[in-house]
């Protein structure tokens, strides 16, 4: 049975899947070179390496065991990004008021379609090219120090192939009001187009920031042609620095989506993370967090809503490396039609950090007998005094409640729709920020069938 | 033509047989009560009135407005001014009570071929209503029966129930669990509710109830069937002496059918 997408072929590729990748390394190695430390240089290479032996994640292995990505690894590949393709009117729908927005399309940062925004002094927000140029010293401690590659496929190709992406940093002490803004999107065409955005977002000691990654595709080309990006984010949160961040993943159903977001905190930092999916044919979003000083606290939240033949996994990890450090992670799931959820939530807690309070939750909603979802919650715990939960549940919708609401006047496709709302509801309510918020709820009415009879009712 | 005509009755669940030929009849402005031991199908009465569909009526049939009822969806039932409290009424996490009433009741009035109420109208409307349960208006704006005290929720559906405006309610076991000062709201409110064009089937266990909404008839429901119907004094006459020697006439009933 096939496992993801329909275009899914059983014909052998005709050349090795990582060839073309090799290619895109040559010339990607050789124009950053001069702009780069050498440790980068070398880090490319070597990733390159890693990756030629790996090659593409298979079933075999236990990470990828109910992902197949053989879809990306038998398309053909360009790396034109024909950038130039999209204009304003592609990306007016996803601009988000009152942000600094950086718009990346296909991996390229685009500076006319950008609006910065004034920020406090020290703040930088760029594109991760001119960051290298302008900041060396802010970027050189960081990148490529916490995503480790030396297992994962896709970043060894992100950190082999990466040209740009977006760079923050929030110095000591300071609190940036305006969200920022990372907008991506992607313009597909008859190869797969692939990108490796690079961010890293850095927040020094006390400070306080909003982050929002979208990903999303050109208007125009929703029908035309596949994209491939697989963006590694790397988040390093300094002692007290408190970092709310957003993922917004709601590109074409062509689309391939294989990303890894790797967050580190230090002593007493707070950090919030929803990460909401719609879109993509083939997602993946490996979230890694490291607790590594006492007193931290990590909330990782999702939401996923998928039909047709969407395929969306979400693999957890968080290391509880010091002592009296929280984790919360509640991810929700709606399937319909022929999709497909994975969500695989890791929690390690090492020897030493006593009094961990981990919590994890895994929510379903199978909305069609023919969706499926794999959840595996797993624990390794080191250390003696600590408080750790893990659940996970796959349901339906309650009949009672449908009954119920059937019973005061409401029809039953609206009463449906408003239970699938209001199992959503727990995340839609934890989103802070107004726009996120606001293009979530949307996207329920327009998705849900008598969307506005749930619009008026909630 | 009577508001509600059920003839000959019969309800099953997974082939076991919970209602056997129930008849009852039910005119415009009367209130009948329904008493009975647990188990006897009171809540399946009611819950098959609805149009729950997991319950199979395999034989009789029930007539709403002279209309049959057997085809109807629940919500076409809703719409035609049939209202259901619930015994356990369900928690809806994330649709706001009075949004979730304000769309009821404009799918009600769509119906009807009245007009949708706008939003003023409708707070001005649902607050008059909201004083004949003497509810807190916080509830209106929680989730529907989110985090509710047991008392909380039964208001919350007499609340309903006015503000939906129905011709039939039934309530099933709306006192269970309420103490004497919830019980009184509870009361009242319906009290307030009984009109020329109204009628109530008040589904309960205890006797207490009845005291306080007097009802015109009352029936006894033991093992399926209505076994004895009467006046108010019927109510009084059960508390005193329970169910035990009604539930040797429902076993005379069936042998004498068999």
């Amino acid at each position: 049975m096939p496992e993801v997408a329909s275009s899914v072929s059983t014909k052998r590729p005709a050349v090795d899947p990582r060839a073309p990748y090799r290619e895109a390394f040559e010339r990607v190695s050789c124009s950053r070179a001069e702009h780069e430390p050498g440790r980068i240089g070398s880090l490319r290479s070597e990733a390159i390496g890693r990756f030629e032996e790996l090659g593409f994640p298979t079933k075999r292995l236990e990470e990828w065991r109910s992902t197949d990505v053989r879809p990306i690894a038998q398309s053909s590949i360009t790396f034109e990004a024909s950038a130039g393709l999209v204009t304003e009117s592609d990306v007016a729908d996803y601009r988000y008021p009152d942000t600094c927005e950086l718009v990346l399309v296909n991996g390229v940062y685009r500076p006319e379609l950008s609006r910065l925004a004034d920020l406090p002094e020290g703040v930088v927000v760029s594109s991760l090219v001119e960051a290298w140029s302008e900041h060396p010293d802010l970027v050189e401690p960081h990148l490529g120090c916490h995503a480790k590659f030396e297992s994962h496929a896709f970043v060894a190709l992100n950190t082999a192939l990466h040209e740009n992406g977006v760079f923050v940093f929030v110095p000591r002490g300071v609190v940036v009001e305006t969200p920022i803004h990372v907008l991506h999107i992607g313009r597909g065409a008859a190869q797969a187009v692939a990108s490796f955005p690079r961010n890293l977002f850095v927040a020094e000691e006390s400070s306080q920031c909003r982050v929002i990654e979208q990903y999303a595709t050109a208007e125009a080309s929703q029908t035309a042609g596949s994209t491939f990006v697989a963006p590694v984010t790397e988040i390093i949160l300094a002692p007290s620095a408190v970092v709310d961040h957003y993922k917004l993943q709601r590109e074409s159903t062509d689309a391939f989506h294989m990303a890894t977001f790797q967050i580190y905190l230090e002593r007493a930092s707070n950090f919030t993370s929803q990460s909401i999916s719609w879109g993509g044919g083939l997602v993946r979003n490996d979230v890694n967090a490291v607790l590594a000083g006492e007193g931290c606290e990590a909330t990782l939240n999702g939401l996923y809503m998928v039909e047709g033949r969407q395929l969306v996994d979400n693999h957890m990890r968080v290391d509880h490396v010091a002592a009296h450090c929280d984790s919360h992670e509640l991810f929700k799931g709606i399937l319909e039609g022929h999709a497909r959820a994975i969500f695989s939530g890791r929690i390690f807690v090492h020897k030493g950090a006593q009094k961990t309070d981990a919590k994890q939750t895994n929510r379903n909603l199978l909305l069609s007998p023919t969706a499926l979802v794999n959840s595996n919650p797993q624990l390794e715990i080191f250390a003696d005094d600590v408080r750790c939960t893990h659940g996970s549940t796959v349901g339906q919708l309650d009949e009672l409640a449908v009954f119920y609401l059937r019973s005061r006047g409401i029809g039953e496709e609206a009463a449906k729709s408003l239970l699938t709302y209001a199992f959503a509801a727990d995340i839609v309510q934890r989103i802070k920020d107004k726009s996120v918020r606001r293009d979530l709820e949307e996207f329920l009415f327009r998705r849900l069938p008598r969307g506005e009879v749930v619009r008026q009712a909630v | 033509m009577s508001l509600l005509e059920i003839k000959n009755l019969h309800v099953s669940v997974e082939d076991a047989e919970i209602l056997n030929g129930v008849d009852l009849t039910v005119e415009k402005g009367q209130v009948h009560a329904i008493m009975g031991p647990n188990g006897s199908g009171k809540s399946t009465l009611a819950q098959v009135l609805a149009g729950r569909d997991t319950y199979e009526v395999t034989q009789g049939e029930i007539l709403f407005k002279g209309e049959d009822l057997a085809e109807a969806a629940p919500e076409e039932r809703a719409r035609e001014g049939l209202f259901l409290a619930f015994q356990y009424p369900v928690e809806i996490p994330g649709v706001s009570n009075v949004y979730f009433l304000k769309a009821a009741l404009n799918a009600i009035r769509k119906h009807r071929g009245q007009e949708e109420m706008d939003a003023m109208d409708f707070l001005n409307y649902v607050r008059e209503k909201m004083s004949l349960v003497k509810m807190d208006e916080a509830l209106l704006n929680r989730p529907v029966n989110e985090g509710f005290s047991g008392g909380e929720k039964k208001r919350n559906e007499i609340f309903h129930m006015a503000v939906l405006d129905p011709v039939l309610a039934v309530l099933d076991e709306t006192d269970s669990g309420l103490d004497i000062d919830a019980l009184k709201i509870v009361a009242d409110g319906v009290n307030s509710l009984r009109s020329e064009g109204r009628a109530f089937l008040v589904i309960t266990h205890y006797q207490r109830l009845l005291n306080y909404i007097v009802p015109d008839v009352v029936h006894v429901l033991v093992d399926g069937k209505i076994v004895r119907s009467g006046g108010k004094e019927l109510a009084l006459e059960l508390e005193d002496k329970g169910y035990g020697w009604l539930e040797g006439k429902a076993k005379e009933q069936v042998a004498a059918h068999a």
